[in-house]
């Protein structure tokens, strides 16, 4: 261990500091006098949390719940469709690694593969970028999953003069469109919100002003430390306890009020928001980012007849029989509380979105050992 | 994936950078970073563009969140440091 870490582990790791905060919550949450649930939107932070075994130092009358933080998860299976429809009408497919798995209605991308389709893994927009330099003779299509982090990133080689042959199909997601309706809907009963700091590190934590205001709940922005997210939590229980309604952020070494405005404005030069459905929870107003008009000549939906007829199944429910992705993505199941998970569903073989991605509750839980919340083993 | 992964700055060339991310070196690129760069300077990569100049006095601290979770002796299939490990990846294959 060098000294720098040795200094970073007294600082951000040390026992004693993480026992105060756990018992400084204890009493924050007696004090409150009743259980609160609270809801994190990032898989990260569920990484983090299963990882280090945080929710076993939390109070009982505390429920820290994952949201809808996974955006191949909320991806939609007749999005999918759209995918596997191109990739099997000959165009070359290029998308982020846990998309490939992604069930559609009726198939994946990786069955669109396996039947002679051209589809490539990429971990950049930039990648996809050379593969159509490089193929000019082919149709290259970016499958553009990601919130809106992400976004920023497509929105950059929107407009940084593409090659002619690659065009985009955006499933981009907007988070804070989620969080509004998590809030809203009559079976939650979320009082605070933790939010993810690097994301932040784009929008800026003002972005969540206007949601605390109209929804009455904190929301406290926190980075990825064991005792980041501990800290962030006790600040929040603080906030319900005093009934104010405010935005904190806990991660001032990355995220300022006003983000990152140049990226901001490259989001919001290529990108609009529009209504979208996400799987397994509902259309959420504003939730998706689509190209606007004037980039219609990149946007795969204006520039391809899309015909998704041969891989959609319209009846196809929104998830498989048994799967309950939806309610947990809602917070309102846990993983646990799924009759396939860990059985029929597991990452070698996922039934659900969220055994899939590496950002997945279902995903993460199981990785970590299944129940990642010992309080509930007694 | 909303991680991303910090590195430092070795070379610019125009609106790329070669950075070098825990001995892999790759080049990102510097549409979006919310401030300039220079050399020296450590940024956060998020699927192959740099999204923040990470402030000098930011760096350690940074630095060590990551070497913890890419310190995964004995853990095979961590979800994070597989994540940081992608998100490595996402940077170009510099150019000779």
């Amino acid at each position: 261990m060098t000294a720098r870490d040795a200094t970073r582990e007294l600082k951000f790791r040390d026992p004693a500091r993480a026992r105060a905060l756990s018992d400084a919550l204890a009493r924050e949450v007696a004090a409150i006098g009743r259980t609160v649930s609270v809801m994190h939107v990032c898989g990260s932070h569920e990484q983090a949390i299963a990882r280090f075994g945080l929710r076993a130092v939390l109070p009982r009358g505390l429920e820290l719940i994952m949201g809808p933080g996974c955006p191949v998860c909320v991806t939609d299976g007749p999005e999918v469709d759209e995918a596997v429809a191109l990739a099997l009408a000959g165009a070359r497919v290029c998308t982020y690694g846990d998309m490939l798995r992604l069930p559609g209605t009726r198939r994946s991308l990786a069955d669109a593969q396996a039947d002679g389709a051209k589809v490539d893994v990429v971990y950049s927009v930039a990648q996809a970028v050379e593969i159509a330099r490089a193929n000019p003779s082919e149709q290259v299509v970016f499958l553009a999953s990601g919130f809106e982090t992400t976004a920023v990133a497509t929105a950059a080689v929107a407009l940084a003069d593409p090659p002619a042959n690659l065009s985009i199909l955006s499933v981009h997601k907007y988070v804070p469109a989620a969080m509004e309706v998590v809030a809203e809907s009559p079976e939650t009963n979320i009082e605070g919100y933790v939010a993810a700091g690097h994301a932040a590190t784009i929008t800026g934590w003002g972005i969540f002003e206007p949601f605390a205001a109209r929804t009455r709940c904190p929301v406290v922005v926190a980075g990825f430390e064991p005792l980041d997210i501990l800290a962030a939590i006790l600040k929040l229980a603080e906030l319900v306890r005093a009934g104010r309604a405010e935005v904190f952020n806990a991660y001032p070494r990355c995220v300022t009020r006003d983000g990152n405005v140049p990226a901001q404005r490259t989001l919001w030069k290529v990108f609009e928001v529009s209504d979208g459905v996400w799987r397994g929870i509902s259309t959420v107003p504003r939730g998706n980012l689509v190209l606007r008009p004037e980039f219609a000549h990149l946007d795969a939906r204006r520039r391809f007849r899309i015909d998704v007829t041969a891989v959609r199944d319209a009846d196809a429910a929104a998830e498989a029989k048994g799967c309950i992705c939806g309610a947990i993505m809602l917070g309102l199941a846990k993983p646990t509380g799924c009759e396939l998970y860990g059985t029929r569903c597991v990452p070698e073989s996922p039934v659900g979105a969220c055994m899939v991605s590496s950002e997945g509750t279902c995903r993460i839980w199981h990785t970590y050992g299944g129940v990642p919340d010992l309080r509930s083993a007694g | 994936m909303c991680l991303g992964v910090p590195g430092q700055v070795v070379a610019i060339d125009g609106l790329r950078a070669t950075v070098d991310f825990f001995g892999v070196k790759k080049e990102l690129r510097l549409d979006i970073v919310d401030e300039p760069v220079q050399v020296g300077d450590y940024v956060l990569n998020h699927v192959g563009f740099a999204i923040r100049r990470i402030p000098p006095e930011e760096v350690a601290e940074t630095l060590a969140l990551f070497d913890q979770i890419l310190d995964v002796s004995g853990a095979r299939d961590d979800l994070m440091a597989a994540d940081v490990r992608g998100e490595i990846a996402a940077g170009a294959e510099k150019k000779p």
